[in-house]
């Protein structure tokens, strides 16, 4: 182990300690923050007894249909924009905006235009993500480099060879950039939509637990959604990078 | 010339928004999502009523102190690690993570501290913030070609000469992107707040017409908070554009 990341995962340890020991101490109140080991315990004890498990997995899978949604109609979207240029000009005006408008101010207006189910849901989350996902194939069709498909002409390749063999392993690291995005940004959008009203789902559960005083439950669970965005985010963060390095478009 | 032709796309996509929008009230009915111009006649109503200014204002109060508390915070971690190299390589994935977590999850926390006050908001506000501040404020600075400093070494400035003269303009066009995106989530942060658990603000007006079937009032406030932020984003952009140019 590096020394940086030695002390990464002091200054992680230490925090949580110091926690821990605030908590033990009575210098936080039991009813405030419950100490990271007995959330921890709550995690375990959730998982054991399945109790859970219905909720996990229709939150887990809306985020994957979500993104998965996104991630191919915005690739789609975004070959289709990059052909027709005028339309992309027209466009940049919007995606210059796109994420500064809380997308999630539409929720509301989703539910009543769909009823409280889990098509608001999806929706917010594909809004939410598949703009990053169509800004991501523009960049990447953006650098592919023209001597490519030179190459492809002086090779007689056909129009979808050349797309599938040159150009899109030439756009994968910018494309594989905007896959992080969408799964970062769908899975805030489904969670949030679920804390603020939603049928059923971890946000709902943890809001739940929240208004009934139930700090277990809700440290529990909560403790889980952070360590499932953690994981997934820093391995994809970690692929990303790597991916970029080789391709030497490093941003660092 | 390229500013008109900007307008006038931006128009065209204005217009082709409100296509949709009317589409789709036609395709579910008034009772779901009210049509553009009934919803403009009901804006130029309600906005100037005291109950919609008096909620604006709680808003903005709200976003006001957590957007200072971003910028201050996010400010100050960033010069920290960006100036400081071994800080900087320790924080940023810790700093990374926390960007892309769902703090929404964390709210209850923010509640069971702060309970249903503005502080609580102006909290959450500032959770949303100060990570982008914090990060694009690292990176401008650990971006400033070394041969600036050495120059400025050369010329024998002053420290307050070389921060004035060299670091201050060039990190300025990236950190004001930072600044800009912090804006963006700070309101995202109080605005969910409110829709979470408020008694008053913007985000609460929405979902308390939601829950009372007002579809206009409902539609009226998302339109008005769409339209502040895209203003704001792009009279903040412009700026941005204009320091990348001086640059």
């Amino acid at each position: 182990m590096s020394k940086i990341a030695f002390l990464r995962l002091a200054v992680i340890v230490i925090a949580v300690g110091l926690l821990e020991a605030a908590c033990r101490g009575g210098l936080i109140d039991h009813r405030v923050v419950i100490p990271p080991s007995e959330m921890a315990i709550a995690l375990a004890h959730i998982l054991a007894t399945g109790e859970a498990n219905h909720q996990i997995i229709r939150t887990f899978g809306i985020v994957i249909i979500s993104v998965a949604i996104a991630v191919a109609l915005g690739f789609v979207l975004g070959v289709i924009v990059h052909a027709l240029p005028r339309v992309r000009q027209a466009l940049d005006p919007l995606f210059a905006t796109y994420y500064a408008v809380p997308i999630f101010i539409f929720y509301p207006v989703m539910i009543a235009i769909f009823g409280l189910s889990v098509v608001p849901i999806i929706l917010i989350g594909v809004l939410n993500a598949i703009v990053a996902m169509i800004i991501a194939t523009l960049n990447g069709l953006d650098r592919v480099p023209r001597v490519l498909t030179k190459v492809g002409r002086v090779h007689r390749m056909g129009r979808v060879s050349t797309a599938l063999r040159l150009k899109l392993p030439a756009a994968a690291p910018h494309l594989f950039t905007g896959v992080k995005l969408a799964v970062s940004y769908g899975f805030i959008a489904v969670i949030a939509s679920e804390f603020i009203m939603a049928p059923a789902g971890l946000g709902r559960v943890i809001s739940d637990a929240y208004s009934d005083f139930n700090n277990p439950r809700m440290y529990g669970l909560m403790l889980l959604l952070v360590i499932v965005a953690t994981v997934v985010n820093m391995v994809l963060h970690v692929f990303d990078q790597r991916w970029a390095e080789r391709r030497g478009i490093a941003r660092t | 010339m390229t500013l008109t032709k900007r307008t006038l796309d931006t128009l065209i996509i204005v217009a082709a928004l409100l296509v949709m929008w009317q589409t789709l009230h036609m395709a579910v009915g008034a009772t779901a999502l009210p049509a553009p111009g009934s919803t403009l006649a009901y804006l130029a109503k309600f906005v100037p009523s005291a109950r919609f200014l008096q909620n604006a204002l709680a808003t903005l109060e709200s976003f006001f102190y957590a957007l200072i508390v971003s910028y201050a915070l996010g400010l100050s971690i960033g010069v920290w690690m960006g100036a400081h190299r071994l800080s900087g390589a320790v924080g940023e994935p810790i700093l990374i993570s926390l960007y892309t977590l769902p703090k929404i999850t964390l709210y209850p926390v923010v509640l069971l501290i702060f309970g249903l006050s503005m502080s609580g908001r102006v909290t959450f506000g500032a959770m949303h913030g100060v990570l982008p501040v914090a990060l694009m404020t690292m990176n401008a600075i650990r971006n400033i070609p070394p041969v600036y400093l050495k120059s400025a070494r050369t010329m024998h400035l002053s420290k307050r000469q070389t921060v004035l003269t060299v670091l201050l303009p060039a990190t300025l066009p990236e950190v004001a992107s930072g600044l800009r995106i912090g804006f963006t989530l700070t309101l995202l942060g109080v605005l969910l707040a409110e829709m979470f658990a408020a008694k008053q603000g913007l985000g609460f007006l929405i979902i308390n017409a939601m829950h009372l079937l007002q579809a206009e009032e409902m539609v009226t406030v998302t339109v008005v908070l769409f339209v502040f932020a895209a203003l704001a984003n792009s009279v903040l952009l412009w700026m941005e554009h204009r320091l990348h140019r001086r640059v």
